[in-house]
């Protein structure tokens, strides 16, 4: 099993050095971030409101993948617990969130993770679970999770960045897609995916090596002729998300002699047209220790909300939060590039 | 004119050829735009078809190109390959053929 960036004492585990990276790499070839939202007019870019709370329940995951933008790994202790939990769940009771997107490492390794779920359906809210798939077939215990989704109408969003073996497993491990097929017919067998039965499953291409997703219609229209033909499979939508050049992407990139050729692509992709619908603008993402970042990379990278006062959920304000201006840096590129990219797949400008 | 004919950076600059004449480049591009685009083909099956006509015209940025792009598009590596292997199968039948041409003669001017 591959050991997490953290574990091998990485200097990429630091999100500082990542920054820099970020930063500094590229001297004064490429605009930045800032510069291009300036140039577009849509400079500060700021919330148009919190639709969706995105909570990190922990960085333990028991597929160590490639790209992982959380170093996620079986070696990760980082856990979101009950009391934190609480916090969110305060909150949620007392906003207009309405849907509750639960993600990790895999978040049904929390302890706590199926409380979780039946407390937030008790307040009326949407919740989304980020399942790997093969966390299905982890453990015994775990056997009953499609079941469980079921139960409390869970949407389920996968990993699935191939409908061959060769590729998913290059990039998620040996023998991922195996499981994965298998998660699936068992998800497929109490309903998911199946027309009328209102159990939706989502599953998620990302590109196995440093080039941009492909038109993220016609891959859908071929994942679901070449699922249904090679497994019997069924499926709601196809997310084409374009991988973040942080953490073990990042890594990837710079060890592969990839990173410049990357970043030239993410920038020269660059579509005005995705800023307004990016995912920042109406997701809260909160961290397993509770803190608030504009999205999944601005956590893994550190780098918390501008409003300082308001950076905890136990400091949650959603009048000063609902507009608060956005934190940018150059990894910004990755959700603005070709159709755009966000946790709901291309942003369809 | 530099020491050598070819040069990656050259692909990305494909459209300066607008610069001399305007009006065939938006043409051509404007054609070559259509040509990609899905219709009773897909997008993805005429990126494979390009990429083995790139080899049989053996152009090196073509095969740049249409090797990122079909891969991007998903085809596997055997996949890819075999598509060159057709790509030479006729330009290596197309020099064959031409041996009955031979025969032909031969057997017109001999004894």
């Amino acid at each position: 099993m591959i050991k997490s960036l953290k574990v091998l004492q990485h200097p990429l585990a630091d999100s500082e050095n990542q920054l820099e990276v970020l930063e500094n790499s590229l001297g004064s070839i490429h605009p930045t971030f800032n510069e291009k939202l300036v140039l577009s007019g849509m400079y500060p870019l700021r919330a148009s409101g919190i639709d969706i709370m995105q909570l990190n329940l922990g960085k333990m995951c028991n597929q160590t993948c490639k790209h992982c933008h959380v170093d996620a790994g079986p070696d990760r202790k980082e856990m979101m617990s009950r009391s934190t939990m609480q916090f969110c769940l305060d909150v949620l009771k007392n906003s207009e969130i309405d849907v509750v997107d639960l993600t990790g490492g895999a978040p049904e390794l929390n302890p706590d993770f199926r409380w979780l779920v039946e407390q937030i359906k008790k307040l009326g809210k949407h919740v989304i679970v980020r399942c790997n798939l093969t966390i299905i077939l982890a453990n015994k215990r775990f056997y009953d999770l499609p079941d469980f989704f079921k139960q409390h109408q869970v949407e389920v969003v996968s990993s699935l960045p191939s409908f061959t073996q060769d590729r998913t497993d290059r990039q998620r491990g040996d023998g991922v897609f195996e499981d994965s097929i298998k998660a699936l017919q068992m998800l497929n067998q109490v309903g998911y995916g199946k027309e009328g039965s209102g159990l939706i499953l989502n599953l998620v291409y990302n590109p196995a090596g440093a080039f941009l997703p492909p038109s993220q219609a016609a891959l859908e229209k071929e994942y679901k002729m070449e699922l249904s033909s090679r497994y019997d499979l069924v499926f709601n939508q196809l997310y084409a998300i374009t991988n973040m050049p942080i953490s073990r992407y990042l890594d990837y990139l710079l060890s592969s002699g990839n990173y410049s050729r990357y970043m030239d692509k993410l920038i020269s992709a660059f579509n005005p047209a995705s800023v307004q619908n990016l995912m920042c603008r109406n997701t809260l993402s909160v961290g397993w220790d509770g803190y608030l970042y504009d999205c999944d990379f601005n956590q893994m990278l550190d780098l918390k909300l501008s409003a300082s006062g308001n950076q905890h959920i136990s400091d949650f304000d959603f009048v000063i939060l609902k507009n608060r201006n956005i934190v940018i840096k150059q990894h910004c590129f990755g959700c603005t590039a070709g159709e755009g990219s966000s946790c709901g797949g291309s942003l369809s400008v | 004119m530099e020491n050598h004919y070819y040069n990656a950076k050259d692909l990305d600059k494909f459209g300066n050829i607008a610069e001399y004449q305007k009006e065939l480049a938006d043409k051509f591009f404007s054609y070559y735009g259509e040509v990609f685009k899905d219709s009773h083909l897909t997008a993805k099956e005429k990126s494979l078809i390009a990429l083995a006509v790139a080899h049989a015209v053996q152009c090196p940025y073509c095969i740049d190109a249409y090797s990122s792009d079909a891969f991007e598009k998903g085809y596997s590596e055997a996949q890819m390959m075999e598509a060159v292997h057709v790509a030479s199968a006729i330009k290596g039948g197309a020099v064959l053929v031409h041996g009955v041409q031979m025969m032909n003669k031969v057997k017109e001017i001999g004894m």
